[in-house]
Formats: structure tokens, C-alpha cells, sequence
């Protein structure tokens, strides 16, 4: 299991921020993301593992009308 | 995708944009019956550091003309654009004045800043009038050359006053010195032919026509109390007439009370230093930048240049706040039919598109080649601007429909009629749900058949209105009068129907579901002119990235923001160039949502401009004195207290048993978790009721912390206090309203 801004997410093996944004539904460009504490870049969301137990935090700039 | 990597190939679209039915025909018999009814001349100006220290006043019922100075105490308490606009319409009425009394204004000013061609998104004026749907003061901002061409004509502010016994045109010649009303019986009544043809008939030539700009309304201003007002640009490359629209508050249906037909300015050839700032570098070195910004990494945050705000359409449904069925719920399985990408297919992508100069986020997006089916241009091809993500939402989801060629139709004729989008969508949403509960039907609707998605029916609902006829003429009175007449008539529960229909202090809400984040349905509700989202929009930081967990953080988001955004409006900024593009390294700052380096531009733009220094603090205190006047003038007006802040249970929490079913597992995890509650073995309709005893207890907390926070009384009443930190207790008035309600 893994907290994703606040509330628990399921974690499966091989997961990725890719990965947690999508099982979140998390469509939106402009996020500012971290992993227990360190702040991962757009480039490497593909890439970056999310391990079992973290603490993620996707924060949503503001956008719209 | 990361910021270098290719963009995305366009998606060709097929249409020829330069195609489409032109209105030259009788230009000549239109402009010889325009009569010069008054004449006089001016002597042009460019402003220094940003103001040109007069402003123009026109009294349409004596059509005297004259200049007004512009104050050293005006600029100090009120800067320019949205805070001149107040100010003016404050000493023109009384607590007493209505909407159509001849002591009501129409002020136009564009804010010091405004017009610079260096930096994204710095073209806007701010309108404002006392609105015939809220009886307070509406600001409503908006794009187009009309506010810049008038500040470099001369006049930091057009202030219009009195009514006309016939319509005219107003003629501000900033080439000539010359100010002229004229008699005009028989232009075109609607926006994309007016202003098609004085284009034509006020430039001396081609290349003149870009001088012109033209602010106009349409026939559905004339019936409805919705109307707004289109400000134009020329389009060089297509060679027609482009609309950005003062959408808020019934300002159209002002402007065609005191029978105003169109403004029409004709500006100097507009050149880059035309504010004669005070750093006309460091306004380069930080457009540049920003310019460099987009470049770089619009295609991989927002596309702005490719869709504009619609860009949104898909991710608010992806988060389930799309507005669907009236704001019942926020996603719909069809949403894919009028998202971005169709959009993107749909409107020409052939340049850069904006709505001032020098703006490089070019959100502006026609889509030519437009084939009407219905109404008296049935069978006309039109370029339409849009949809912005406003107008998708509302005249499609949230009506339930979902075909991109009926929603494009329902703006184009929005536009043209002269009327909002965010209000027609919200007022038609509230009559389909009423249809669909019984409270309308055929027999009260002479017809109209408002089942959710009837584009045809909603089509015609609008040409009623712009005829003056039938449900058109009911439906035009805006969602607070709906309401009122259908209470009064007894067609149905009266708390339903004051439920679901969408409006706070008579405007109605745009389109956002805030149903489920506390914040935003302060950011609604706590606003001065009604729920509109250019206040706060704080959904994500509350619902999705869980930033505002108590009372304290919410008050402070709701202190924040509203300043913040306020200030675009009196400097003649855009918002969007703000947030919708976010530099590189934003998400290293301290606080990425407020956008810090973005922030610290507008404060280098104002210094270079003005001269006049200024850090964050000041420029919220510029905001603060405008917004608490503001909140003030309501009061005057007869609102503006905490009764006034009440919110529609839709906008709070679930109203209807589908509605919670919807939604059911938040609801009861709620009732468990938060309420103390266990649901289990509790019907839907006692659920509601526990939910929305809950919700509404807790929107009242907000209430209060909103209050303490920008220092208003529990009555939301600025304090005397408060108003001395602003500076505003040197205005008599202000104080003697303040005192008379505790404050």
C-alpha cells in the first residue's frame, strides 16, 4: 500500500509515478510530484519507481479559466 | 513527454479559413443614415508611465461630452481598471439606483499596464455597471483592442452615463481628436454583422481597420437580463471581425437600455512604447522570457496555443468536476465527443491567435467554416471564437449535449445576440433539469421540449430570447427570477427548486463542480460580483492535493487568491499567462501553486511601467483596498452581508437521491468517518439529510474564518480597522456604511 496525497493506493510490484497517475486518473500537466520527500522530474515519470509503503504527494498547480 | 521533447503534430483541419458569408451589402445606406447628433474635438494623447491622467465622460440623455481629470488619490486607492470602475460608478448612483435608471454607468478602463505589447496577456479591460441580475456592482474583464486603443487615444476610462432617446453609435477618433454620437436607426442589431460592417464604415482604409475596435451587443441584450458585450478585433488573416466577450452580469442589457447600438475607437497605429513606461528594457527582458517560456514548454503543460482553455474539458472530467445535468454530476461517458482534441481538429491552426498584441499564449482559437442550421442566419457559414472551456461545459455537459457542431452554433449565437455563455449554459441546465422533474413541461415551455441534450430546443429557447417571445422572454430573466416565477406559480417544491438552481446573488455559477471541495464553494460563494471562478479557483489544492485540511488554510487560500486575481483587473493583465504555463523549476519554489517567478514579473511590469516600486505585499494592499470597497458598495447596495453569501445546496452537497447514490461511497465514508454517523441501515433521503446538515454547519464555519481572515465582522463587514489599514477611511461614505453596520 502506498498514500497517495492522503489516501491509500495499492501498490504493485514494478509500480511507477507513471503508474500511480494513472490508477489516480491524474490527467493534468501541470503537477509538481514527490516521493517520500524527493521531487521527481516530468522526464522520469516513465521511469521512476514507487516503492511499497511511500509516501507520494501530486500536487495540482492551479489552471482554467 | 518532457519539455524538449517534439510537440505533437497538429491535426490539419480541413476548412478554409478565409471562407465564410460576408455582410458588406448596404454599408452605404447604413452610414448615410447615421446622423451627427453631437460633435466635439479632443486633443489626442499617449500616457506617461502608463496614464494619460483624464477620462472620458458621455451623458447619453443631455449627450454632453467632456474630460475628467484622473487624480492623484484615485491612483493611489484605486490604480486603474476594475478599481477607476468602481470608483466612478460609486459617486454616479445612490443606494437607490437600479440597473436601467439613467444614473447607472457603463465604465470602460483598461489599467495602467494595459496595452503593453512585451509580455503575454496585456490587452484586458475591466467593465463594470450595476447589474440588472444582481443590483450590485458586476466587473466583468475582457480581451479585444478596445480598452488599449482608448488609452492611446487619451483616456485612462470611458465612463457613460444617462440614456439616449434613440440608438447611437459613440465615435472616439484617436487620430483626429474628434468624439461624435451618432444617430444610427438602422445598423444590424447583431454582434457579427455590426461589427463587420463599422469596421468597414470607421477605418479610412485596409490597413485602417486594425485601428478599429467596436464594442456591441445583440438582439437577445434587448429581452434578456443577461446581455453582454463583445469587444472586437480585426483579423488581418482571415479578413473578418474577431469577438472577445464581457461575459458577467447583464452589462449587454445595459449597454441596450440607454440604447447604445455600438462604441466605436479608432486608435493610433499601435507601436511598442506606446505607455511610455518608465523601463521600457526591463518590460522586454521579462517578456522575452515569458515569450521563451511558452515556446518551450506550452506543448508539453496546457497547449493554450493549440486549445486554449477546452483543453481542460477532458481533465475536469477526469476528476469529476465537469458540470453535468445541471451540476449534478461531474463526468459523463460522452465528454470525449467535445474534448480538446476535437477542438483542436475543429478550429484553424494556421498562426498565432491572440487578442492583443505581442501575446504569444494566443489562447484565441476560430473555428471557421461554421454552417448554421437554425435561426435567421440559418444556412450562413461563421467563424466562431471557441469554445473556451466555459462554453463547452456549459452549452454542452452541463445541458447534456454533446455534439461539437450544436455546441459551436449555441456560442456563435450567444455571441452574436449579445449574450453570456456561462450564464445561458447554467440558466438552460437549470430549465432541462426542471423539464426533466416535472416542474416544467411542454404546456409551460410553449413547446420547447427540454429534454437534457435537445440542442434544437435549446437553439430555439435562444432565438426566443433574442426575439423577445414565448419561454425565450421567461428564460432570459436569469436562474434567480426562473426560480422566483416557478415558486410563485406553485409548478413544484420550492426547496428543490431553490436548490438546484444555480445562482448566488443573482448571478449565476460558472462552470465548475464544487460540490465536493469546502474551499471552492467559499471561492464561489465569498465573492463580490457572484460565483464566478476568476476569484478563487482552489479545487485542486483542496479536493485533489489535500493542501487546505483545516478551516485556517482554506480562509487563507480564500484571502489569497481573490487579492491576488483581483490585481489583474486593475492593471489590464490576463490571467492565463499566470498559471497556465509554470517555468521549469516552479515545482522547486516554495509555494509552486502561486507560481513566485511569474508573481515577481508583474510586480518588475508595474514598476517598469510606472515607475512606482512595488513588492508583494503592496500589490495585494492595491488589491485589498479595491476588493474591501467593493464588498463595501455591495453593502451600500443592499447586499454584501453574510445572508448574501448563502449558497444553492447543489453547489454544497448531494440535493436528490441519484445525486448521493452517484457518489455514495464519499457520502458515507463522510457520514462514518467525519459526521460520526454509521450509515449502515439509513434510507438515501435520511442520508441527505444528515449530509446536509453536516456540509451546510460546516460552509457557516468558513464563513466565519473567511471573515476573521480578511478582517470582516461574523456579518462580513469590513471593520473600521481593516479600513485603516487600507487606507479607506479617508472616504467619508465608506466609513459612515461601514459604522452603520458594526463594522
Amino acid at each position: 500500500m502506498i498514500q497517495v496525497n492522503g489516501d491509500p493506493l495499492e501498490w504493485t510490484p514494478g509500480m511507477t509515478v507513471r503508474g500511480v497517475l494513472r490508477a489516480k486518473r491524474y490527467n493534468f500537466p501541470l503537477l509538481v510530484i514527490s516521493i517520500d520527500d524527493r521531487q521527481v522530474q516530468r522526464a522520469d515519470y516513465d521511469t521512476t519507481p514507487v516503492p511499497d509503503g511511500a509516501v507520494v504527494q501530486v500536487i495540482h498547480l492551479l489552471s482554467g479559466g | 513527454m518532457s519539455h524538449n521533447e517534439a510537440a505533437p503534430a497538429i491535426i490539419p483541419c480541413a476548412v478554409d479559413f478565409t471562407q465564410r458569408t460576408e455582410y458588406h451589402d448596404g454599408i452605404e445606406a447604413i452610414q448615410a443614415a447615421h446622423k451627427v447628433l453631437k460633435e466635439v474635438a479632443f486633443t489626442p494623447s499617449l500616457p506617461q508611465k502608463g496614464y494619460n491622467d483624464r477620462t472620458l465622460y458621455v451623458d447619453l440623455t443631455t449627450r454632453e461630452i467632456r474630460e475628467k481629470p484622473v487624480t492623484q488619490q484615485m491612483k493611489d486607492l484605486f490604480v486603474g481598471g476594475r478599481g477607476f470602475g468602481l470608483w466612478h460608478l460609486w459617486n454616479a448612483v445612490t443606494p437607490g439606483t437600479r440597473w436601467n435608471d439613467p444614473e447607472n454607468e457603463i465604465i470602460i478602463s483598461p489599467g495602467p499596464v494595459a496595452g503593453i505589447t512585451q509580455y503575454p496577456g496585456s490587452g484586458k479591460s475591466l467593465v463594470v455597471s450595476i447589474s440588472p441580475q444582481t443590483d450590485i456592482p458586476i466587473d466583468s474583464n475582457v480581451g479585444g483592442f478596445f480598452g488599449p486603443l482608448l488609452k492611446f487615444s487619451g483616456f485612462d476610462a470611458l465612463e457613460i452615463q444617462g440614456k439616449s432617446d434613440r440608438d447611437v453609435i459613440l465615435f472616439i477618433d484617436g487620430q483626429k481628436g474628434i468624439i461624435r454620437v451618432e444617430d444610427a436607426p438602422l445598423d444590424p442589431p447583431d454582434s457579427h454583422v455590426l461589427a463587420e460592417v463599422l469596421t468597414r464604415m470607421y477605418a479610412v482604409d485596409e490597413a485602417d481597420r486594425t485601428n478599429i475596435s467596436v464594442v456591441c451587443t445583440g438582439a437577445a441584450a434587448e429581452h434578456s437580463l443577461i446581455g453582454m458585450l463583445n469587444f472586437t478585433w480585426w483579423d488581418k488573416r482571415r479578413g473578418c471581425v474577431r469577438l472577445k466577450q464581457a461575459g458577467r452580469g447583464g452589462i449587454g442589457t445595459v449597454f441596450r437600455d440607454k440604447k447604445i447600438r455600438a462604441l466605436v475607437v479608432r486608435g493610433p497605429v499601435v507601436k511598442a512604447d506606446m505607455n511610455h513606461p518608465a523601463d521600457l528594457e526591463t518590460i522586454a527582458k521579462t517578456g522575452i522570457k515569458l515569450h521563451k517560456e511558452i515556446r518551450t514548454l506550452d506543448d508539453s503543460q496546457c497547449k493554450m496555443r493549440r486549445n486554449g482553455t477546452a483543453h481542460i474539458v477532458e481533465i475536469m472530467d477526469a476528476y469529476d468536476l465537469l458540470p453535468t445535468h445541471n451540476f449534478q454530476y461531474g463526468s459523463h461517458p460522452d465528454t470525449h465527443k467535445i474534448s480538446s482534441p476535437v477542438w483542436e481538429a475543429r478550429c484553424s491552426q494556421m498562426t498565432v491567435d491572440g487578442c492583443w498584441y505581442g501575446c504569444s499564449m494566443a489562447c484565441a482559437k476560430g473555428a471557421d467554416g461554421l454552417v448554421l442550421k437554425t435561426g435567421p442566419y440559418k444556412g450562413h457559414m461563421v467563424t466562431v471564437d471557441g469554445p473556451e472551456y466555459e462554453n463547452a461545459a456549459g452549452l454542452g455537459s452541463n445541458g447534456g449535449i454533446f455534439d461539437p457542431d450544436y455546441l459551436l452554433e449555441l456560442n456563435f449565437y450567444c455571441d452574436t445576440y449579445g449574450i453570456c455563455t456561462i450564464t445561458y449554459g447554467t440558466l438552460a441546465a437549470f430549465t432541462m433539469e426542471c423539464f426533466q422533474r416535472g416542474i416544467l413541461n411542454l404546456e409551460r415551455t410553449g413547446g420547447l421540449d427540454l429534454t437534457w441534450g435537445n440542442a434544437e430546443a435549446d437553439l430555439e429557447m435562444m432565438h426566443q430570447m433574442a426575439r423577445g417571445e414565448g419561454f425565450g422572454l421567461i428564460a432570459g430573466q436569469g436562474v434567480k427570477k426562473m426560480k422566483e416565477l416557478f415558486i410563485a406559480k406553485g409548478w413544484g417544491d420550492p426547496q428543490l427548486i431553490n436548490d438546484i438552481g444555480m445562482e448566488i446573488k443573482g448571478l449565476e455559477y460558472s462552470q465548475y463542480l464544487s460540490k465536493e471541495s469546502l474551499a471552492q464553494q467559499g471561492g464561489y460563494a465569498l465573492t463580490n460580483k457572484g460565483p464566478q471562478h476568476d476569484e478563487a479557483w482552489v479545487i485542486f489544492m483542496d479536493m485533489v492535493n489535500k493542501q487546505l485540511p483545516t478551516f485556517e488554510d482554506k480562509a487563507e487560500a480564500l484571502y489569497y487568491f481573490p487579492l491576488f486575481r483581483t490585481w489583474f483587473g486593475l492593471m489590464g493583465f490576463c490571467k492565463l499567462p499566470w498559471n497556465d504555463v509554470a517555468p521549469a523549476d516552479n515545482g522547486t519554489t516554495s509555494e509552486p501553486a502561486k507560481i513566485p517567478e511569474h508573481v515577481q514579473n508583474y510586480l518588475e511590469l508595474f514598476t517598469a511601467t510606472t515607475g512606482i516600486k512595488i513588492d508583494r505585499e503592496t500589490m495585494l494592499m492595491q488589491s485589498a483596498r479595491v476588493y474591501n470597497f467593493q464588498r463595501i458598495f455591495n453593502i451600500r447596495m443592499g447586499k454584501g452581508l453574510r445572508a448574501n453569501d448563502a449558497p444553492p445546496y447543489r453547489s454544497v452537497g448531494p440535493v436528490t437521491r441519484e445525486e448521493y447514490e452517484s457518489r455514495a461511497e464519499r457520502y458515507d465514508k463522510q457520514m462514518l468517518e467525519e459526521i460520526g454517523v454509521d450509515p449502515a441501515g439509513k434510507s438515501v433521503d435520511e442520508k441527505i439529510a444528515i449530509t446536509r446538515e453536516y456540509r451546510m454547519a460546516r460552509y457557516g464555519k468558513l464563513c466565519d474564518s473567511v471573515y476573521a481572515r480578511r478582517g470582516w465582522t461574523p456579518d462580513g463587514v469590513p471593520t473600521m480597522a481593516r479600513l485603516a489599514e487600507l487606507g479607506l477611511d479617508v472616504l467619508p461614505e465608506v466609513v459612515a456604511i461601514v459604522k452603520a453596520h458594526g463594522g
